[in-house]
Protein backbone atom coordinates (compact mmCIF):
# COMPACT_ATOMS: atom_id res chain seq x y z
CA UNK A 1 0.00 0.00 0.00
CA UNK A 2 2.42 2.50 0.97
CA UNK A 3 4.74 1.64 -2.34
CA UNK A 4 1.84 1.98 -4.21
CA UNK A 5 1.23 5.59 -2.67
CA UNK A 6 5.02 6.64 -3.59
CA UNK A 7 4.87 4.73 -6.97
CA UNK A 8 1.56 6.77 -7.52
CA UNK A 9 3.07 10.15 -6.49
CA UNK A 10 6.65 9.50 -8.60
CA UNK A 11 4.16 8.86 -11.80
CA UNK A 12 1.89 12.01 -10.87
CA UNK A 13 5.63 13.81 -10.74
CA UNK A 14 6.69 12.32 -14.14
CA UNK A 15 3.10 13.00 -15.55
CA UNK A 16 3.60 16.78 -14.11
CA UNK A 17 6.51 17.39 -15.71
CA UNK A 18 4.79 15.90 -19.49
CA UNK A 19 2.31 18.49 -19.09
CA UNK A 20 5.15 21.08 -18.62
CA UNK A 21 7.11 20.17 -21.48
CA UNK A 22 3.96 19.75 -23.78
CA UNK A 23 2.89 23.48 -22.92
CA UNK A 24 6.75 24.46 -24.40
CA UNK A 25 5.83 22.51 -27.24
CA UNK A 26 2.26 24.38 -27.78
CA UNK A 27 3.96 27.72 -27.26
CA UNK A 28 7.69 27.31 -28.64
CA UNK A 29 8.76 30.40 -30.01
CA UNK A 30 11.31 29.05 -32.48
CA UNK A 31 11.53 25.55 -33.84
CA UNK A 32 14.35 24.35 -31.92
CA UNK A 33 12.29 25.28 -28.92
CA UNK A 34 10.07 22.74 -30.20
CA UNK A 35 12.78 19.54 -31.06
CA UNK A 36 13.87 19.73 -28.22
CA UNK A 37 10.54 19.63 -26.49
CA UNK A 38 9.96 16.60 -27.91
CA UNK A 39 13.25 15.10 -27.56
CA UNK A 40 12.53 15.81 -23.89
CA UNK A 41 9.17 14.34 -24.11
CA UNK A 42 10.27 11.25 -25.42
CA UNK A 43 12.47 10.97 -22.49
CA UNK A 44 9.59 11.56 -20.37
CA UNK A 45 7.41 8.73 -21.96
CA UNK A 46 10.44 6.37 -21.47
CA UNK A 47 10.99 7.06 -17.89
CA UNK A 48 6.72 7.24 -17.65
CA UNK A 49 6.43 3.90 -18.99
CA UNK A 50 9.57 2.45 -16.75
CA UNK A 51 7.71 3.11 -13.82
CA UNK A 52 4.60 2.32 -14.81
CA UNK A 53 5.71 -1.50 -15.61
CA UNK A 54 7.71 -1.42 -12.15
CA UNK A 55 4.76 -0.29 -10.38
CA UNK A 56 1.86 -2.27 -12.37
CA UNK A 57 4.81 -5.42 -12.58
CA UNK A 58 4.56 -6.06 -15.96
CA UNK A 59 8.34 -6.19 -17.29
CA UNK A 60 6.80 -6.95 -20.44
CA UNK A 61 6.09 -2.96 -20.65
CA UNK A 62 9.66 -2.00 -20.10
CA UNK A 63 10.53 -3.66 -23.82
CA UNK A 64 8.23 -0.98 -25.37
CA UNK A 65 10.20 1.50 -22.86
CA UNK A 66 13.06 0.49 -24.99
CA UNK A 67 12.03 0.84 -28.12
CA UNK A 68 10.77 4.03 -27.47
CA UNK A 69 14.11 5.50 -26.56
CA UNK A 70 15.32 3.93 -30.20
CA UNK A 71 12.38 5.36 -32.00
CA UNK A 72 13.02 9.36 -29.99
CA UNK A 73 16.76 8.65 -30.91
CA UNK A 74 15.87 7.56 -34.61
CA UNK A 75 12.88 10.46 -35.02
CA UNK A 76 15.27 13.26 -33.74
CA UNK A 77 18.04 12.39 -35.85
CA UNK A 78 15.51 12.75 -38.72
CA UNK A 79 14.26 16.23 -37.73
CA UNK A 80 18.09 17.55 -37.27
CA UNK A 81 18.80 16.50 -41.03
CA UNK A 82 15.69 17.85 -42.51
CA UNK A 83 16.88 21.09 -40.45
CA UNK A 84 20.82 20.63 -41.84
CA UNK A 85 20.02 19.92 -45.21
CA UNK A 86 16.43 20.10 -45.95
CA UNK A 87 16.64 16.23 -47.64
CA UNK A 88 16.21 12.48 -45.80
CA UNK A 89 17.33 10.93 -49.08
CA UNK A 90 20.96 10.85 -48.58
CA UNK A 91 23.03 8.93 -45.62
CA UNK A 92 24.56 11.86 -43.22
CA UNK A 93 28.47 10.92 -43.70
CA UNK A 94 28.25 11.59 -47.75
CA UNK A 95 26.27 15.09 -46.88
CA UNK A 96 29.31 16.79 -45.84
CA UNK A 97 31.20 15.57 -49.04
CA UNK A 98 28.05 16.37 -51.12
CA UNK A 99 27.60 20.18 -49.18
CA UNK A 100 31.94 20.85 -50.16
CA UNK A 101 30.96 20.05 -53.99
CA UNK A 102 28.02 22.04 -53.78
CA UNK A 103 29.92 24.63 -52.22
CA UNK A 104 32.83 24.52 -54.99
CA UNK A 105 30.56 24.75 -57.77
CA UNK A 106 28.75 27.85 -56.11
CA UNK B 1 -6.55 -1.11 -5.48
CA UNK B 2 -4.09 -0.86 -8.27
CA UNK B 3 -7.10 -0.75 -10.65
CA UNK B 4 -7.98 2.37 -9.02
CA UNK B 5 -5.16 4.06 -8.62
CA UNK B 6 -3.98 3.59 -12.40
CA UNK B 7 -7.33 4.59 -14.07
CA UNK B 8 -5.80 8.43 -13.00
CA UNK B 9 -2.90 7.66 -15.49
CA UNK B 10 -5.53 6.78 -17.83
CA UNK B 11 -6.92 10.09 -17.52
CA UNK B 12 -4.31 12.42 -17.16
CA UNK B 13 -2.68 10.52 -20.88
CA UNK B 14 -6.69 11.18 -22.28
CA UNK B 15 -6.39 15.13 -21.17
CA UNK B 16 -2.59 15.34 -22.59
CA UNK B 17 -4.05 13.75 -25.83
CA UNK B 18 -7.07 16.00 -26.02
CA UNK B 19 -4.73 18.93 -25.63
CA UNK B 20 -2.04 17.89 -28.26
CA UNK B 21 -5.34 17.36 -31.05
CA UNK B 22 -6.49 20.74 -29.58
CA UNK B 23 -3.28 22.18 -30.52
CA UNK B 24 -2.92 20.37 -34.14
CA UNK B 25 -5.98 21.81 -35.27
CA UNK B 26 -4.94 25.67 -33.58
CA UNK B 27 -1.54 26.06 -35.11
CA UNK B 28 -0.32 26.87 -38.31
CA UNK B 29 3.12 25.68 -38.59
CA UNK B 30 3.44 22.68 -40.10
CA UNK B 31 6.52 21.53 -38.82
CA UNK B 32 4.89 21.73 -35.37
CA UNK B 33 2.40 19.84 -35.86
CA UNK B 34 4.51 17.27 -37.21
CA UNK B 35 6.37 17.74 -33.82
CA UNK B 36 2.98 16.96 -32.32
CA UNK B 37 1.77 14.37 -34.55
CA UNK B 38 4.83 12.54 -33.32
CA UNK B 39 4.09 13.31 -29.46
CA UNK B 40 0.43 12.33 -30.24
CA UNK B 41 1.58 9.07 -31.03
CA UNK B 42 4.09 8.67 -27.77
CA UNK B 43 1.10 9.08 -25.39
CA UNK B 44 -1.20 7.43 -27.29
CA UNK B 45 1.18 4.37 -27.15
CA UNK B 46 1.37 4.75 -23.48
CA UNK B 47 -1.72 5.17 -22.97
CA UNK B 48 -1.71 1.56 -24.95
CA UNK B 49 0.39 0.20 -22.30
CA UNK B 50 -1.63 1.57 -19.11
CA UNK B 51 -4.75 -0.22 -20.69
CA UNK B 52 -2.30 -3.52 -20.56
CA UNK B 53 -2.28 -3.31 -24.48
CA UNK B 54 1.18 -4.14 -24.10
CA UNK B 55 1.19 -5.19 -28.65
CA UNK B 56 -0.98 -2.42 -29.91
CA UNK B 57 1.56 0.39 -27.49
CA UNK B 58 4.65 -1.64 -29.36
CA UNK B 59 3.01 -1.31 -32.63
CA UNK B 60 2.12 2.37 -32.36
CA UNK B 61 5.45 3.30 -30.34
CA UNK B 62 7.41 1.86 -33.98
CA UNK B 63 5.05 3.11 -36.70
CA UNK B 64 2.96 6.14 -35.28
CA UNK B 65 6.35 7.50 -32.99
CA UNK B 66 9.10 6.33 -35.14
CA UNK B 67 7.97 5.86 -39.12
CA UNK B 68 4.96 8.22 -39.37
CA UNK B 69 7.30 11.22 -38.02
CA UNK B 70 9.45 10.55 -41.10
CA UNK B 71 7.29 10.30 -43.17
CA UNK B 72 5.53 13.82 -42.72
CA UNK B 73 8.80 15.44 -42.83
CA UNK B 74 9.77 14.04 -45.78
CA UNK B 75 6.59 15.04 -47.30
CA UNK B 76 7.22 18.65 -45.77
CA UNK B 77 10.01 18.52 -48.27
CA UNK B 78 7.78 18.88 -50.81
CA UNK B 79 5.55 21.01 -49.84
CA UNK B 80 5.41 24.55 -47.72
CA UNK B 81 6.01 25.60 -44.13
CA UNK B 82 2.73 27.23 -43.32
CA UNK B 83 -0.92 25.51 -43.90
CA UNK B 84 -3.25 27.60 -45.69
CA UNK B 85 -6.09 29.71 -44.02
CA UNK B 86 -8.88 27.65 -44.48
CA UNK B 87 -12.68 29.46 -44.99
CA UNK B 88 -14.81 29.11 -42.43
CA UNK B 89 -17.69 27.08 -44.28
CA UNK B 90 -15.59 24.65 -44.71
CA UNK B 91 -14.68 24.54 -40.76
CA UNK B 92 -18.76 24.03 -40.80
CA UNK B 93 -18.87 21.47 -42.80
CA UNK B 94 -16.38 19.66 -41.53
CA UNK B 95 -18.09 20.47 -37.67
CA UNK B 96 -21.11 18.66 -39.17
CA UNK B 97 -19.51 15.86 -39.59
CA UNK B 98 -17.53 15.59 -36.61
CA UNK B 99 -20.78 15.93 -34.90
CA UNK B 100 -22.68 13.64 -36.93
CA UNK B 101 -20.06 10.25 -36.66
CA UNK B 102 -19.93 11.49 -32.66
CA UNK B 103 -23.50 10.89 -32.33
CA UNK B 104 -22.98 7.50 -34.51
CA UNK B 105 -20.79 7.16 -31.60
CA UNK B 106 -22.54 7.66 -28.35
CA UNK B 107 -25.63 5.90 -29.73
CA UNK B 108 -23.50 2.69 -29.72
CA UNK B 109 -22.11 3.35 -26.60
CA UNK B 110 -23.96 1.26 -24.43
CA UNK B 111 -24.00 -1.61 -26.56
CA UNK B 112 -20.42 -2.20 -25.17
CA UNK B 113 -19.38 -4.21 -22.86
CA UNK B 114 -18.58 -2.42 -19.45
CA UNK B 115 -14.16 -2.79 -19.47
CA UNK B 116 -12.23 -5.65 -18.53
CA UNK B 117 -15.47 -7.70 -18.40
CA UNK B 118 -15.82 -11.04 -18.64
CA UNK B 119 -18.94 -11.68 -20.43
CA UNK B 120 -17.21 -9.71 -23.39
CA UNK B 121 -17.29 -12.10 -26.52
CA UNK B 122 -13.52 -11.61 -26.36
CA UNK B 123 -13.48 -12.71 -22.85
CA UNK B 124 -16.08 -15.35 -23.30
CA UNK B 125 -15.83 -17.62 -26.65
CA UNK B 126 -13.00 -18.80 -28.67
CA UNK B 127 -10.78 -16.58 -26.99
CA UNK B 128 -10.36 -17.92 -23.79
CA UNK B 129 -9.52 -21.46 -25.15
CA UNK B 130 -6.40 -20.29 -26.62
CA UNK B 131 -5.72 -18.46 -23.93
CA UNK B 132 -5.86 -21.48 -22.04
CA UNK B 133 -4.39 -23.94 -24.50
CA UNK B 134 -1.48 -21.19 -24.80
CA UNK B 135 0.11 -22.42 -21.73
CA UNK B 136 0.63 -26.18 -22.74
CA UNK B 137 1.26 -25.92 -26.15
CA UNK B 138 3.93 -22.89 -26.47
CA UNK B 139 6.00 -23.36 -22.84
CA UNK B 140 8.46 -21.03 -24.40
CA UNK B 141 5.97 -17.72 -25.35
CA UNK B 142 4.97 -15.57 -23.19
CA UNK B 143 2.74 -13.49 -24.69
CA UNK B 144 -0.93 -14.92 -25.64
CA UNK B 145 -1.03 -12.02 -27.95
CA UNK B 146 2.79 -13.08 -29.80
CA UNK B 147 1.62 -16.94 -29.91
CA UNK B 148 -1.54 -16.59 -32.04
CA UNK B 149 0.12 -14.30 -34.66
CA UNK B 150 3.16 -15.81 -34.83
CA UNK B 151 2.07 -19.40 -34.82
CA UNK B 152 -1.75 -20.48 -34.03
CA UNK B 153 -2.79 -18.11 -37.21
CA UNK B 154 1.08 -17.94 -38.47
CA UNK B 155 0.09 -18.11 -42.01
CA UNK B 156 -2.14 -15.20 -42.20
CA UNK B 157 0.54 -13.12 -40.37
CA UNK B 158 3.24 -14.55 -43.12
CA UNK B 159 0.75 -13.11 -45.95
CA UNK B 160 0.48 -9.92 -44.38
CA UNK B 161 4.16 -9.63 -44.27
CA UNK B 162 4.49 -11.00 -48.03
CA UNK B 163 1.49 -7.83 -48.64
CA UNK B 164 3.64 -5.63 -46.80
CA UNK B 165 6.62 -6.22 -48.38
CA UNK B 166 5.43 -6.12 -51.91
CA UNK B 167 3.89 -2.82 -51.34
CA UNK B 168 7.57 -1.73 -50.24
CA UNK B 169 9.05 -3.39 -53.52
CA UNK B 170 6.71 -1.81 -55.39
CA UNK B 171 6.76 1.52 -54.01
CA UNK B 172 10.67 1.49 -54.47
CA UNK B 173 10.08 0.61 -58.17
CA UNK B 174 7.90 3.40 -58.98
CA UNK B 175 9.77 5.94 -56.64
CA UNK B 176 13.43 4.57 -57.76
CA UNK B 177 15.61 3.95 -55.02
CA UNK B 178 17.46 7.01 -52.87
CA UNK B 179 19.93 9.53 -55.11
CA UNK B 180 19.63 8.15 -58.34
CA UNK B 181 17.62 10.94 -59.85
CA UNK B 182 20.24 13.79 -57.95
CA UNK B 183 22.97 11.86 -59.93
CA UNK B 184 21.58 11.98 -63.38
CA UNK B 185 20.65 16.07 -62.83
CA UNK B 186 24.16 16.45 -62.19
Amino acid sequence: MFVTLVDFAVLGMVALGMAFILARLFIGPTLYDRVLAVNAFGTKTVIFLVVFALMVGEPAAIDIALLYALMNFIATIAILKFFRYRSLEVALSQMALRRALDGEDD
Amino acid sequence: MMGDLTQYFDYVLMAMLLAVGVAVIRLRNLFAIVMLTGVYSLLSAAWFTSLDALDVGFTEAAVGAGISTVLLLAAMLLTSRECDKVSVSRHWAALAVCVAAGAVLLYALPDMPVYGSPDTPVNAGVGMEYMDRTADDLKKIPNVVTAVLGSYRGFDTMGEVFVVFAAGVGVALLMGLSGRRREEDE
